[in-house]
């Protein structure tokens, strides 16, 4: 925990974006977690994502449930609204949120406790009901804030601090949110910055559930030689299947990739999702071929990152319920109570 | 890149950006700290080891260290370093118990110094504590030299020179003072061991104008009339007043001029302002007294009636910058500009001049009349014979003076020991001390400071023109100087990387306030800058590059607006950052410090 506050003079040519501010203004408040703590790598992340698409800090909804994850909503966007909900209960307040004002821009974080264990049930509603969101999970296989203890996470034979195995198989949250309906599908390593901000860019452009899984070590209870979760093994385990890169106005600026083939996506407001698959054989819009991949790899050992599946033409829980596009919490008493002639005419057709 | 080599002394040493500016390398952040907590007198006495005149540059230094302090860049206006040391001077107490013990015994070797200017007397103080017996020749009746002769007592009252002058003498000088050496040849069959010249840049330049002959009686060389009013022998000046140039001698002829009577005063400058040769705060101060500086006017002509100066006619140009980027200047088109006067004051630089070293003596002269010598020791062609301060290279300032005296004392104390001046000279060092304290704790005020600088406080305007003893500048109080003490980055306090307990977390990129810390691909140097966090974009600050890292990528740090704040060092897991204080060596005879 850093007890000197940062201070608000950076860097002389530090970049402002187009509606005037710099990355830091996409801050909040210092950090008290671990020194190391992937999870503030996570909230850098956001901070960097949000401030390269020029998003205004106050139309933010910032959602989470309580763990060390679920503190870090305070590190970044101090800007916005948020809401620290009791654990695993994210989900039904970012619901609330996201029903009242479809506009807001809502950012739920959580932790593997959080939203595997405690929050499990509140997690499959969410991806199901398909919350125009991005869900991220800092995760991180330990219950971190309540120092150490297994989380629902963390891979069968993978040992504590002191030794001790894990004897139970682990949830994996992925396989989860391709299997119940999430239409954009990441994982990805707080200590990889290049391949997180453009997921989480991504996400956020994304027009319906979004969900990354972030493996972030925990530096205090799950860094170790018996952890599958630390820098050092995630570092060697990794395979990247698909980056994604957001480009916002000029498609035809391509980064080439040695190997794998490309594949451009756009997006609602007129930019481009490009995908650089690694594997070039890997179809990234195959639910069902993205959960056996995922599955296979896992069983290999392996950790795949990446946007591993994406729906181009995706359906989010407004589409489902035909709500009006103005944000309900706006509608008037003149649209909410049309008067008893109105209300004549509904009775009428159920006569 | 090459990973750097922070085992080089001047790796670090160059991070104190004050420190590597200032000539004599004056260990700036650690006497600010030493300001801070009030301990005046060990402020003053780690100045006076490396700049012997604390007081008098704490007034008048040149500084700089100033433009070169990294709170320049990270947010415009450096710390009143300068100022600062003037407090130390200000409030020490009594220093005579941390003066160097001079022995009685003399070892045997007897030196010469002619001229007593701040750098025959940086000399004597460095030899002194080695049991020289140090000889001093001036034709002055006092020592100090320019610091008495031109500098005027509104910036530096004599009590602050006297006692700092004194200081030296008192240490066992022997003084003959009213001793114009004209001849060298002579003083050298007296046989000392070695000799030092330290007799200034003495000639002030004159200008061959149309009508110059016949209005001599009213034109002055600026440095000379400076020192006939500093010596008593001028006390007024009346009518209308015309300094010409641009440099800090006309600042101070012109601001002296007010002060003895001149109905109006004005300075007529050449070039255009920006590139006057004064610095920015000379200029401030005269235009504050209300001197008008008029630039882009060369002058044609001493216009004069009856062999009485009427004015100077100029001619009106403007700068036109080159394609070579040069400043030129062209004719505007304008009538020629006449402005009146009845006495002209040319301050418009200074030459060396030493007539009375016979050129027989081995000792080489270039043709701008300076003697030919090695940088690095101050020796000239006669083994025998050193040359510091203005005689040396040319005018500069009392700082530069110092730091050539070290020099040539160290290389006058190897000549006397029979050893190599170069081989043997003592190297530069670094030590690193950690400042950790404890999991959260520094030995330093880690905590950026964002406050302005302070202003200086000055006296009232009428008593400051009406005596030209009163000193302008009030200097700061306590409390002013603790506040503009905060605002020194502590940029010694280094920030040391070890790669080996680095897991690359990224903690210390993400902390870090001004974007100084990147994990890259390695790569050649200019390329390198480019990918960074923030692209390092100042040439002139150095990446401090690791090894290679077990990602396959290296850490580089961009040490140009680096705050020191610890924030890399606090949030790293590892404790691969830890913040260390260097205390840089400066190879120095006599140092009580090493
Ligand atoms: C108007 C003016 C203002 C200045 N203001 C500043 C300032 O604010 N800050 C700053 O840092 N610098 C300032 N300087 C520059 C500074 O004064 C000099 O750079 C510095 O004093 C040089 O020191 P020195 O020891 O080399 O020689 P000097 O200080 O010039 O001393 C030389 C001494 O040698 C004596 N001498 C000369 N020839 C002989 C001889 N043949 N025999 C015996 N004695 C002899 C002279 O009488 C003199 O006392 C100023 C200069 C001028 C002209
Ligand atoms: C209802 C309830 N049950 C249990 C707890 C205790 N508790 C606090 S945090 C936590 C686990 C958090 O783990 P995770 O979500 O992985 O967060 P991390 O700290 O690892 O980031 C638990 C069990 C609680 N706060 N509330
Ligand atoms: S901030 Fe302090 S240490 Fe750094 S350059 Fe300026 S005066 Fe020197
Ligand atoms: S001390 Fe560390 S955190 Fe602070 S500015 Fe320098 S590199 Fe950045
Ligand atoms: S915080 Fe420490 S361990 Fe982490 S990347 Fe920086 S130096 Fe390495
Ligand atoms: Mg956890």
């Amino acid at each position: 925990m850093t007890f000197v506050a940062k201070p608000k003079v950076h860097h002389p040519n530090l970049p402002l974006n187009e509606l005037g501010l710099t990355r830091r203004d996409y801050e909040g408040s210092v950090s008290t977690l671990c020194a190391g703590c992937g999870h503030d790598s996570v909230s850098a992340a956001i901070v960097q994502a949000c401030a390269e698409l020029s998003l205004p800090p106050h139309r933010f909804a910032k959602v989470s449930g309580i763990g060390c994850s679920s503190k870090t909503p305070s590190y970044f966007l101090n800007k916005s609204h948020g809401f620290n909900s009791v654990h695993g209960r994210m989900p039904s307040v970012m619901t609330g949120a996201n029903l009242a004002n479809r506009e807001l821009l809502g950012i739920g974080v959580s932790g593997d406790g959080d939203s595997a264990s405690i929050g499990l049930g509140q997690f499959a509603h969410i991806v199901r009901r398909r919350i125009n969101m991005l869900y991220l999970v800092d995760n991180n296989g330990t219950y971190g804030l309540t120092k150490g203890q297994f989380s629902a996470t963390n891979d069968k034979g993978s040992t504590s601090k002191k030794g001790a195995p894990n004897l139970y198989e682990p949830i994996d949250l992925v396989s989860m949110a391709l299997q119940i309906g999430a239409t954009f599908v990441a994982r990805s390593f707080s200590g990889d910055k290049t391949q997180l901000v453009p997921l989480i860019k991504a996400a956020l452009k994304h027009k319906g559930m979004a969900f990354i899984d972030v493996i972030s070590p925990c530096v205090a209870f799950n860094n170790h030689n018996g952890s599958t979760k630390s820098y050092e093994f995630v570092r060697e385990h990794t395979q990247e299947l698909v980056n994604a890169d957001l480009i916002m106005t000029h498609p035809e600026v391509t980064v080439d990739y040695a190997e794998g083939s490309r594949e451009d996506v756009s997006m609602p407001d007129g930019s481009t999702l490009r995908l650089h698959k690694l594997d070039a054989d890997y179809d990234a819009h195959d639910r069902v071929g993205a959960l056996n991949y995922v599955q296979r790899s896992q069983e290999q050992g392996e950790v795949v990152t990446g946007l591993l599946y994406v729906d181009p033409d995706p359906v989010e829980c407004h589409d489902i319920m035909d709500t009006v596009d103005q944000p309900l919490n706006e509608l008037n008493e003149a649209q909410l109570c049309p008067g008893s002639a109105a209300l004549a005419d509904i009775n009428a057709s159920y006569r | 890149m090459q990973s750097t080599n922070v085992d080089d002394p001047n790796y670090f040493h160059k991070v104190v950006d004050c420190q590597w500016a200032c000539p004599a390398h004056t260990p700036v952040p650690e006497y600010i700290r030493l300001i801070a907590e009030e301990r005046y007198t060990e402020a003053y006495m780690l100045n006076w080891d490396s700049n012997v005149f604390p007081g008098v540059l704490g007034r008048t230094c040149d500084r700089p260290c100033e433009p070169a302090c990294r709170r320049v860049r990270t947010e415009e206006k450096p710390v009143a370093i300068c100022r600062l040391k003037r407090v130390a001077a200000d409030n020490k107490g009594d220093v005579s118990a941390y003066m160097p013990a001079v022995p009685t015994a003399k070892n045997g070797k007897r030196i010469a110094l002619i001229g007593a200017g701040p750098a025959s007397l940086a000399v004597a103080r460095d030899l002194l504590p080695f049991g020289y017996e140090v000889h001093l020749f001036e034709k002055d009746a006092k020592g100090g030299g320019f610091m008495r002769s031109q500098i005027p007592a509104f910036r530096l009252p004599e009590e602050v020179l006297d006692e700092e002058v004194e200081r030296i003498l008192d240490m066992g000088v022997v003084c003959h003072f009213g001793e114009e050496i004209g001849s060298m040849k002579t003083l050298m069959e007296q046989d000392f061991d070695a000799y030092f010249v330290g007799t200034g840049a003495p000639r002030g330049r004159d200008l061959e104008l149309l009508g110059r002959q016949e209005v001599d009686d009213y034109i002055h060389i600026g440095i000379d009339w400076l020192s006939s009013v500093a010596f008593g022998h001028i006390t007024e000046i009346s009518g209308k007043v015309i300094v010409m140039g641009g440099g800090n001698t006309a600042m101070d002829c012109c601001r002296t001029s007010l002060r003895l009577g001149a109905e109006s005063v004005k300075v007529v400058v050449r070039s255009a302002f920006e590139v006057m040769k004064a610095s920015e705060w000379e200029k401030e101060d005269a235009m504050r007294e209300g001197i008008p500086i008029i630039n882009n006017r060369p002058p044609k002509e001493f216009v004069h009636e009856n062999g009485k100066l009427k004015g100077v006619l100029f001619e009106c140009v403007e700068p036109v910058r080159g394609e070579d980027g040069r400043l030129r200047y062209e004719p505007t088109g304008e009538p020629d500009e006449f402005i009146e006067a009845d006495h002209v004051l040319m301050a418009i630089g200074q030459d060396n001049h030493c007539p009375w070293i016979e050129r027989d003596l081995g000792i080489e002269f270039d043709k701008w009349d300076c003697p030919v010598l090695d940088e690095v020791t101050l020796q000239s062609d006669n083994p025998k014979v050193f040359f510091g301060g203005d005689s040396a290279f040319g005018p500069e300032n009392i700082i530069w003076a110092s730091a050539h005296a070290h020099r040539a004392a160290i290389s006058i104390h190897l000549l006397c020991q029979g050893k190599d001046l170069k081989a043997d000279r003592p190297p530069e060092g670094v030590n690193l001390l950690s400042t950790k304290m404890g999991v959260h704790e520094w030995a330093y005020d880690a905590e950026h400071d964002a406050s302005a600088r302070n202003l200086v406080p000055l006296v009232e305007h009428t008593t400051a023109l009406t005596n030209i003893k009163v000193e302008v500048e009030l200097g700061f109080d306590e409390a002013l100087a603790a506040q503009e003490a905060q605002r020194c980055l502590n940029c010694d306090v280094q920030t040391v990387f070890a790669e080996k307990l680095c897991i690359e977390c990224d903690a210390c990129v993400d902390i870090c306030p001004m974007d100084c810390i990147s994990f890259v691909t390695n790569d050649e140097e200019p390329a390198l800058r480019q990918t960074l966090t923030a692209p390092a974009m100042n040439t002139e600050q150095a990446l401090y590059v690791s090894t290679d890292l077990p990602t396959g990528r290296v850490m580089v740090k961009d040490e140009d607006v680096c705050l020191h704040c610890g924030l890399c060092a606090e949030r790293c897991p590892t404790n691969a950052w830890d913040m260390q204080r260097s205390v840089v060596h400066v190879p120095q005879l006599g140092s009580f410090a090493s």
